[in-house]
């Protein structure tokens, strides 16, 4: 840099950021705000539809807020499908297939990281392997295993293909390493047993990734529709993706009010859930990434 | 990643304590992780050369040696689903990369309630694939769909959008880009936001304009999170099964027919385990390929840490 030039203390972010003319701005905030409308745009007739009475929704051109909303679609769609079941059984295999996620990986990544065993490092590369095997091929073996056991159509052959968790395991596994190990030793010191240390130590400072572990675990048990879809083969065990699909093949395309109330009865939990964890979902997602 | 392992000693009894507790803790995620994930792999690979007679607990098996492989590989139905697979594939990966990297670098800059629009973004990712499609298949309704309002804006006559192969396959695209985008706009930012703020900085001092500053940092700073999404993209689109089954069914005449929908199809629709089994063997050569490619690139960069 020249000496003689000013040297006029400017902020790294202005420089990157700020410094540009209120008109590209603006046309920030407008193309900010289109990609908001585009991707929310589904959603939102997604729930407008669900408050719409049947002619209207085939009203050429569309209308945009219900003339007359009604309530009437959701208990219509309630009572379409035995959606009270289908909740249920979401909920007990969500429930189960999320603990056993958890908790299996905390145990693991325990023992990896603090444990001393000969053969630590196969059974590490046994759990990266098993990262490499997407559930969607092992559906024709697995249907065989569980009709061979006779749990085609239980909670046990809903939940127990998706009770293991190799990336849950990586992913706690990479967080024990951070964590400072002084603590676990003074614990060791004071005579705290390995359960002990796991218990009171290891899950509360390992709590983001248990609670990231926990979280991806509850969101795709209950969006999963290829399995429980194959393993199901009665009303009473469809979970609620399968059923909002039974509801649609029954109603067809007769009446789209009561079909959009039965698929919001699918995604308000999981809407819910990332408004109360959002950080935890986003941060989980995003750490995977740039931290490996 | 750094796989440290002692010096072998002369185990002492504490060790041995250890060495159970480590069992107790690990056996039964690697039971289950047997049993659901190694088994039927190893069960496919045994499936793709053998024919199943019944389904269940009759069911005998003959062993027909490479026929299952030479009737897949022959079969017209599966070589279009190859060519859709990579189609779909193709387009919904740099649809979805372009589009996320621009929204990301909009969403980089210091806009009020940008934390508000990321999460809009993000909120298709997490609802389930069957109940959206549903929503998109009234949007898509050339009679009375949101998107025959909004193409009649332009002049434009709304396709029969599910019920035309050439449309239909967009449409699939339509709704997975829809569904994806937010994730890579995640990961992107998340990228940005790790470059060196200094790097800008000492280009800006140098007197780079703001294209050069994203050509010679930006890039650059980006290329790990590039083809990380790249990878997980292609795996996330060679697995897509739910959004294909509740629109379209693989159809129009195959139009929609990919890997994992054509596996489900042959294996659960028509009973034949042994080309299903040979279709899980294909999408896992596939998958182990990209996969090994992803770790060999976490590794890199774990170790740069």
């Amino acid at each position: 840099m020249q000496l003689d030039t000013p040297i006029t203390t400017v902020h790294p972010i202005q420089l990157v950021g700020q410094r540009r003319s209120p008109i590209l701005r603006i046309l920030g905030y407008l193309a900010m705000l289109l990609a908001v409308i585009v991707v929310g745009l589904p959603l939102y007739w997604m729930m407008v539809a669900s408050f719409k009475v049947s002619q209207e929704i085939y009203t050429v051109p569309p209308t945009w807020i219900p003339i007359a909303p009604t309530f009437e679609n959701y208990p219509e769609a309630w009572a379409a499908a035995p959606f009270t079941r289908y909740y249920m059984n979401s909920l007990i295999t969500t429930a189960l297939a999320s603990f056993s996620k958890m908790t299996l990986a905390l145990c693991t990544a325990y023992a990896l990281v603090f444990l001393r065993f000969p053969f630590k490092n196969v059974v590490l590369i046994l759990i990266l392997a098993a990262l490499m095997v997407p559930g969607q091929i092992t559906i024709v073996p697995n249907y065989l295993t569980m009709a061979k056991l006779g749990w085609v159509n239980t909670y046990q052959g809903i939940v127990l293909p998706n009770c293991a968790t190799a990336f849950g395991t990586f992913l706690l596994r990479q967080y024990f390493l951070t964590l400072p190990h002084e603590v676990f030793e003074a614990a060791e010191i004071d005579g705290a047993s390995h359960m002990r240390r796991l218990w009171s130590i290891g899950l509360p400072m390992a709590r983001p990734a248990v609670a990231t572990t926990g979280l991806f675990a509850v969101v795709s048990e209950w969006n999963d529709f290829l399995w429980p879809l194959v393993v199901t083969n009665t009303e009473e065990m469809r979970t609620l993706p399968i059923g909002v699909f039974r509801l649609f093949d029954q109603e067809g395309v007769q009446n789209w009010g009561v079909i959009m109330a039965g698929t919001i009865f699918v995604v308000l939990p999981v809407i819910l859930l990332f408004i109360w964890a959002q950080r935890y979902i986003v941060d989980g997602i995003a750490t995977g990434a740039v931290k490996g | 990643m750094v796989i440290r392992s002692a010096p072998f000693r002369r185990p002492g009894a504490r060790e041995k304590g250890e060495w159970a507790l480590f069992a107790l803790l690990v056996s039964p995620n690697l039971f289950l992780l047997a049993a659901f994930t190694f088994w039927p792999m190893l069960l496919n690979i045994y499936l793709s050369f053998v024919e199943v007679i019944g389904f269940g607990d009759g069911a005998e098996t003959r062993w027909v040696g490479l026929a299952n492989y030479a009737s897949v590989f022959s079969d017209n139905v599966f070589r279009k689903v190859l060519g859709t697979t990579l189609v779909f594939t193709g387009a919904c990966v740099l649809a979805t990369l372009a589009l996320g990297l621009g929204l990301a670098l909009l969403l980089n800059q210091p806009l009020k309630w940008r934390n508000g629009a990321r999460a809009v973004l993000f909120t298709p990712n997490i609802l389930s694939g069957a109940a959206i499609s549903i929503v998109w298949i009234y949007i898509f309704d050339p009679r009375y769909g949101l998107l025959r309002e909004i193409l009649g804006w332009g002049g434009i006559a709304s396709p029969q959008w599910l019920n035309r192969p050439a449309w239909a396959i967009w449409a699939v695209v339509i709704v997975y880009v829809w569904k994806n985008l937010g994730y890579a706009v995640v990961i992107y930012l998340a990228g940005l936001q790790a470059i060196e703020k200094a790097l800008y900085e000492a280009a800006a001092i140098d007197g780079a304009d703001s294209w050069a500053r994203f050509r010679y940092v930006t890039l650059p700073g980006l290329s790990p999170i590039l083809f990380f999404l790249l990878v997980t993209s292609i795996l996330s689109c060679f697995q897509a099964f739910d959004i294909i089954r509740v629109m379209t069914q693989g159809g129009p005449i195959n139009s929609t027919n990919t890997l994992v929908y054509f596996l489900y199809e042959r294996g659960f629709e028509r009973n034949l385990p042994g080309p299903a089994g040979v279709v899980s063997v294909v999408l896992f050569v596939v998958m182990l390929i990209l996969t090994i490619l992803q770790l060999r690139f976490v590794e890199r960069r774990v170790s740069y840490t």
